[in-house]
């Protein structure tokens, strides 16, 4: 273990546990509400961010404009998407849901690769990549003290995405409708018969991912730039959520941080093998959560084991 | 369906009703058509011989997934992460160690079973989506450590050069002779998957899928079983694994990737889950879909000026995804299912029930 790079790999890690916790979001807002488990989330994202880049770019709208329009699309694009790929799959088995959130995953990935291509894009700058935020620890070493390097973005990419966490979880608290949708995913035929508007709800809860989704595109974006892979940068978000416990809106911020200091840990061992390990440890930790406690960290006891 | 028999046969022993193949003409076809496929590399192109080969190894790993998730229910994304295992097994013991092909072969089978093995423990304490987690986790953690562990044997990112196959002292170098080895292997597979079907092991499987609470009240280890059936997946995988690494002469970390997994479950939808028939028609299905967008891709490119040379790429998981889509809602069944249904509607005829 490197102990003067830690508290520095340690706190980067922490940070970029938040976009993280951002896109398990909008994977549990979707389960929460429907049940299911959104394999296209990271594609949802990645045509979010790319609209955000089109409409900023190549149509040359200001940047706040172009966000917001790009949301609402996004918006958009997950009432369609709920409409015409998850409603005609209601009662239908899990492995027919779960193939068809994957199918939408190819359609949207072939989507996004037709229109856009697969070059990398220059995504405009948010936040300021130079002046770096500087923190002097305490702590010594060779006689100086260890300075903790902040780039911008990351400090207010994390920001951004705790906020917007915490605001989808007050509109889940205080509103009428998140009242409904926690009600909606109790018991669908409960609040059917209570005279909650169910269909309603799925569609509310996937145009909300859609906009989670886009938001997280555009955090993540500003840091490492625009390409297709983006969308496999949500893969590290499964393990978070499940680590957080499926339905739970504090669990997917503890998860998401929880991914993000242990892969920052990680890349400040000395031995090169450990230091590679930081991309596959959100899976590391999938599996000890699968093996020790599958219901992860807040996420409630229903899982049987027949 | 499968109680729909020609007026006039009957079931006068319980041998014949398990049995697959029935009648007399019906072993002389299956045997003519073998013969056909084995001298099929004489006249056909090299071009579709290489596309038979191509979709011979895919129909094998399909048959590895449908045991696991067709007949028994566990959903697996890590089917391309174990064929990587049986790719690199074979591929490091034919070039390091000079093995023959056959025990390589072996070996690869069996040490993606093991790995399958271990992939499957979870299923012990999990189902659903939480044990797609698990295989996810197999399909991110086997590429990585083939880029990152042992160096100097794996080659890291960079990947082996594999020798091709020689088996009494046949170098099999060329599609045609290729084509070989994979229907051979194909004919053992299939009929290793049909039977494993129809025995206890296969109506464990089944049992499993459709009542786990009940099947384990009837005395049926679920553990016991659902490892069976990792292990047999990942054999499959293995087996197809190596086929393909020994005919494509290379492999790296992502020859077989999360895409590919995907793709095979796809197949498996396409084809008919927990039916014999099912891997063929979605392998070949799918393959002659992907096949298909490589011929249109310059069509669409024309439309699409700006992603002229990606429109191919883009427009084999467009394909996929929505032909996997339109299955979903319209024909969960699959296609083996409307096979049967166009045969019970031919012996009826003319009558439509």
């Amino acid at each position: 273990m490197n102990w003067q790079l830690l508290p520095q790999f340690a706190i980067s890690g922490l940070l970029a546990g938040g976009p993280i916790a951002l896109m398990g979001l909008g994977l549990v807002l979707i389960f929460k509400a429907s049940y299911i488990f959104n394999f296209a989330h990271g594609q949802l994202l990645l045509i979010g961010t790319l609209l955000t880049w089109w409409l900023a770019v190549e149509i040359a709208l200001p940047l706040w404009l172009s966000i917001l329009l790009a949301l609402a699309l996004s918006a958009l694009l997950g009432l369609v998407i709920e409409r015409l790929a998850l409603r005609p799959m209601t009662g239908q088995p899990l492995l027919a849901i779960i193939l068809m959130t994957l199918a939408l995953g190819q359609v949207l990935q072939g989507v996004a690769l037709l229109l856009f291509g697969s070059t990398q894009r220059n995504f405009p700058q948010i936040f300021s990549a130079a002046n770096p935020y500087k923190i002097v620890t305490p702590f010594l070493y060779n006689e100086r003290n260890i300075t903790i390097i902040l780039k911008q973005n990351l400090v207010w990419s994390f920001v951004a995405a705790i906020l917007g966490v915490l605001l989808i979880g007050a509109f889940f608290r205080f509103t009428r409708t998140g009242l409904a949708m926690r009600g909606a995913s109790e018991d669908h035929e409960l609040a059917q018969s209570i005279g909650l508007r169910i269909h309603r709800i799925f569609g509310i809860s996937w145009a909300l991912a859609g906009v989670v989704a886009a938001t997280g595109g555009i955090l993540l974006a500003t840091s490492s730039g625009l390409d297709l892979s983006l969308s496999i940068l949500v893969l590290a978000a499964f393990p978070a959520v499940l680590l957080g416990g499926l339905e739970s809106i504090p669990g997917v911020i503890i998860g998401g941080l929880i991914i993000g200091l242990s892969q920052g840990v990680v890349s400040a061992s000395k031995v090169q093998l450990i230091r590679n390990a930081s991309e596959i440890m959100p899976y590391l930790v999938l599996m000890l959560v699968l093996i020790l406690r599958p219901e992860g960290l807040f996420g409630q006891k229903r899982i049987e084991r027949v | 369906m499968s109680v729909l028999r020609p007026a006039g046969e009957f079931d006068a022993s319980y041998a014949y009703d398990m049995a697959t193949i029935r009648r007399p003409w019906q072993w002389a076809a299956l045997f003519l058509l073998i013969a056909a496929l084995y001298t099929l590399p004489l006249y056909a192109s090299q071009g579709l011989v290489a596309l038979l080969n191509r979709t011979i190894i895919v129909i094998i790993a399909v048959q590895g997934l449908n045991l696991l998730t067709g007949y028994t229910g566990q959903i697996s994304l890590g089917q391309a992460a174990f064929m990587t295992v049986g790719g690199y097994i074979s591929a490091l013991l034919v070039n390091l160690l000079n093995w023959n092909y056959l025990p390589a072969l072996l070996a690869a089978a069996v040490g993606a079973g093991v790995v399958g093995l271990l992939f499957g423990l979870p299923s012990l304490r999990v189902k659903g989506f939480y044990l797609v987690m698990a295989t996810l986790a197999a399909q991110f953690i086997i590429p990585w450590f083939t880029r990152n562990a042992f160096h100097d044997v794996l080659n890291g990112a960079q990947g082996l050069n594999v020798r091709p196959p020689e088996l009494f002292g046949i170098v099999f170098n060329t599609p045609q002779r290729y084509f070989m080895l994979t229907l051979t292997l194909l004919i053992l597979t299939t009929v290793v998957a049909q039977n494993v079907s129809r025995s206890r092991l296969g109506r464990a499987f089944v049992s499993i899928r459709d009542h786990d609470l009940a099947a384990e009240l009837l005395g049926v280890n679920l553990f016991k079983y659902k490892l069976q059936a990792f292990f047999l997946a990942a054999v499959y995988a293995g087996i197809a694994g190596s086929l393909a690494a020994h005919q494509l002469r290379h492999l790296n970390s992502e020859t077989f990737g999360l895409n590919d997994s995907v793709l095979m479950l796809g197949m498996l939808v396409v084809g008919g889950l927990g039916t014999g028939m099912g891997p063929f028609l979605g392998a070949v299905v799918i393959e002659l879909l992907i096949e298909a967008a490589t011929v249109l891709g310059p069509v669409v490119a024309s439309y699409f000026p700006s992603t002229a040379t990606g429109a191919v790429q883009a427009l084999r998981p467009l394909l996929f995804g929505l032909a996997l889509m339109l299955f979903l809602i319209f024909e969960p069944r699959g296609l083996a299912h409307r096979w049967q249904l166009f045969k019970a509607a031919w012996r009826l005829r003319p009558f439509s029930h």
